[in-house]
């Protein structure tokens, strides 16, 4: 064997271990959440925790619906409001502006995922739930509060992944559709959003793991009532909260019940981010030829 | 009157001028070809007669290009529609990543035809013009992307027959393809013919001689000879256009 054969093999044994760490590290944390979370629902019923409405640690009542409610409707407000206008900036940088301008705003979008997400939470606390309890009614602190909160929060991935998506496309589509007198908006419209609609949707549905995912501003600004919100006014318990809010106090069955949510979560998340690669593969795909 | 008249037509990419005083007239339903080593105006001067060239930055052009008589850069122009009537093949076959049926009926949609009968006999007779209507009429759903390069480029040419444009301006429309696909294109080209006037650059000799009635020779942004086909291939007049074909150039 020579040195530098001894050197490469050196080399890649370093890698490999670094490889398998960052992979370890992630198959411990899931078989920790699995093994403290699963018991308890076979003991108790996995029904009656997907089902059930009632959430009463101290009376050994774990009904986790209004919380996976909860997530659900938040982050389903949170597209609705974030979704169209974040399309709508990728497509005006991308299509309508010039590159210089592109240049430029695009860090800055990107400069806000990096705001922690308490600022927006305190931003929320400050001025839109005020602002929502003197102009709708109700406490304020509600699923409306937290969607727009959370659309906010998710735009910087939709609208940075939705450029690279349109950027990524081939100027031949752009040229050949103009060539046959197409305008600028038939373009977008007819052309470049369908040729560009795996990546997009890849893009959503990050934003959609984020949402899910979010937890200190949801807190400072959903209200946390353990309840299924019956108007976009009433507060509401997201699941990553119902972790958050407890879980320093939280001893026996109630920490198992906790880790329970956290399961639920990491589903809910693992189905997203697969439903993310498959669809952008389909893109890597597409693109040939 | 020719369909296509230039005149004194100079275009300058910033300082540079890629185009110097080219005057030529195309006649109506031809075959024009125009031919020259790569980097020499071909292109530019094609994208002229679409106004393409318009989308790209400090762009400046001399001169008076005139459409049936008409110059196409007066203000007043219908930039959409002068495009529906010049319709472009690209050198390398560019459908759209959607199905074949949206291809064809892309640029009808466009220009604001919504009749869903009239829609699907344009699709039917578009396909059928450019001989894809049997292969494809089971697969009017698949992504374009799936078809061999031959079939994108008929279909790249389907989508502007529904248009029913003037002329078709293509620019080396067969350099992507092999022998056998190049063989059927320039068959489609003659059958085309009677419907459009075709403007044709090429790099390849054999393919401006084969197909065409009258060539352009395009040397660094100038028109050295123009005349008919078997002419300028037989008794050029110019001693630089005898070097090329000959292939003495370079
Ligand atoms: N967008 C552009 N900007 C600047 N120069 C260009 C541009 N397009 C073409 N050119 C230049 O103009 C000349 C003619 O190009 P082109 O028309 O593409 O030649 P051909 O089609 O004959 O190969 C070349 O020297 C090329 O470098
Ligand atoms: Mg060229």
């Amino acid at each position: 064997m020579t040195g530098l054969d001894r050197k490469e093999n050196f080399i890649r044994a370093v890698l490999l271990l670094t490889a398998f760490s960052a992979v370890s590290v992630l198959a411990v944390i899931t078989v920790f959440i699995f093994a403290e979370g699963t018991p308890i629902m076979f003991r108790r019923g996995v029904g009656g925790f997907l089902f059930g409405l009632n959430w009463y640690p101290g009376e050994g009542r774990f009904g986790l619906l209004p919380m996976i409610v909860g997530s659900l409707e938040v982050t389903l407000g949170a597209l609705l409001i974030g979704v169209p206008f974040a399309l709508a900036c990728a497509v005006v940088l991308t299509e309508f502006s010039s590159p210089r301008l592109r240049n430029i705003l695009k860090p800055v979008i990107e400069l806000l995922a990096g705001i922690p997400s308490v600022v927006y939470g305190f931003i929320g606390v400050v001025v839109l739930v005020p602002f929502i309890r003197e102009t709708f009614g109700g406490p304020g602190f509600s699923v409306l509060a937290a969607s727009i909160v959370l659309g906010i929060m998710i735009l910087p991935t939709v609208i940075s992944i939705s450029i690279d998506a349109l950027q990524a496309l081939p100027p031949s589509y752009r040229e050949g559709a103009l060539a046959m007198g197409a305008t600028r908006w038939q373009t977008v419209r007819m052309v470049l959003l369908p040729s560009a609609r795996s990546g997009i949707v890849a893009s959503i549905i990050l934003g959609m793991g984020r949402a899910v995912g979010e937890t200190m501003a949801v807190i400072m600004i959903a209200g946390n009532a353990a309840a299924v919100p019956r108007t976009p006014l009433d507060p509401v318990r997201t699941l990553t909260s119902n972790i958050a809010l407890e879980m320093s106090y939280a001893s026996g069955e109630h920490r198992e019940a906790l880790f329970a949510t956290g399961v639920i979560l990491f589903v809910i998340i693992m189905v997203l981010n697969t439903l993310a690669n498959a669809s952008s593969s389909r893109r890597a795909r597409g693109k040939r030829g | 009157m020719s369909l296509i008249e230039t005149e004194g037509l100079s275009l300058f990419y910033g300082n540079f001028q890629a185009l110097k005083t080219i005057s030529l007239n195309i006649e109506s339903c031809r075959i024009t070809a125009l031919i020259g080593p790569s980097g020499c105006g071909k292109s530019t001067f094609l994208r002229c007669l679409n106004r393409m060239n318009d989308l790209i930055d400090g762009v400046r052009i001399t001169g008076r290009v005139a459409i049936g008589g008409r110059d196409i850069y007066r203000r007043e122009t219908d930039l959409l529609d002068l495009r529906r009537r010049v319709g472009m093949v690209f050198q390398r076959p560019n459908p759209f990543p959607l199905s074949v049926e949206d291809n064809v009926l892309f640029g009808l949609k466009v220009h604001g035809q919504t009749d869903r009968k009239i829609l699907e006999e344009k699709l039917q007779r578009s396909l059928e013009a450019v001989h894809l209507w049997d292969e494809l009429k089971d697969r009017l759903k698949t992504n374009a992307l799936e078809l061999t390069g031959e079939q994108q480029q008929r279909l790249c040419i389907a989508r502007l027959a529904a248009l029913e444009p003037e002329i078709l301006l293509m620019d080396e429309p067969c350099s992507a393809l092999d022998p056998i696909a190049t063989e059927k294109i320039e068959a489609l080209m003659f059958e085309l013919r009677k419907r459009f006037t075709i403007v044709i650059v090429t790099h390849n000799m054999q393919q401006a001689a084969r197909v065409s009635e009258e060539t352009g020779y395009f040397l660094l942004g100038e028109l050295i000879e123009f005349g008919e086909t078997s002419r300028i291939f037989s008794a050029p007049r110019d001693q630089r256009t005898e070097d090329y074909i000959t292939g003495r150039y370079g």
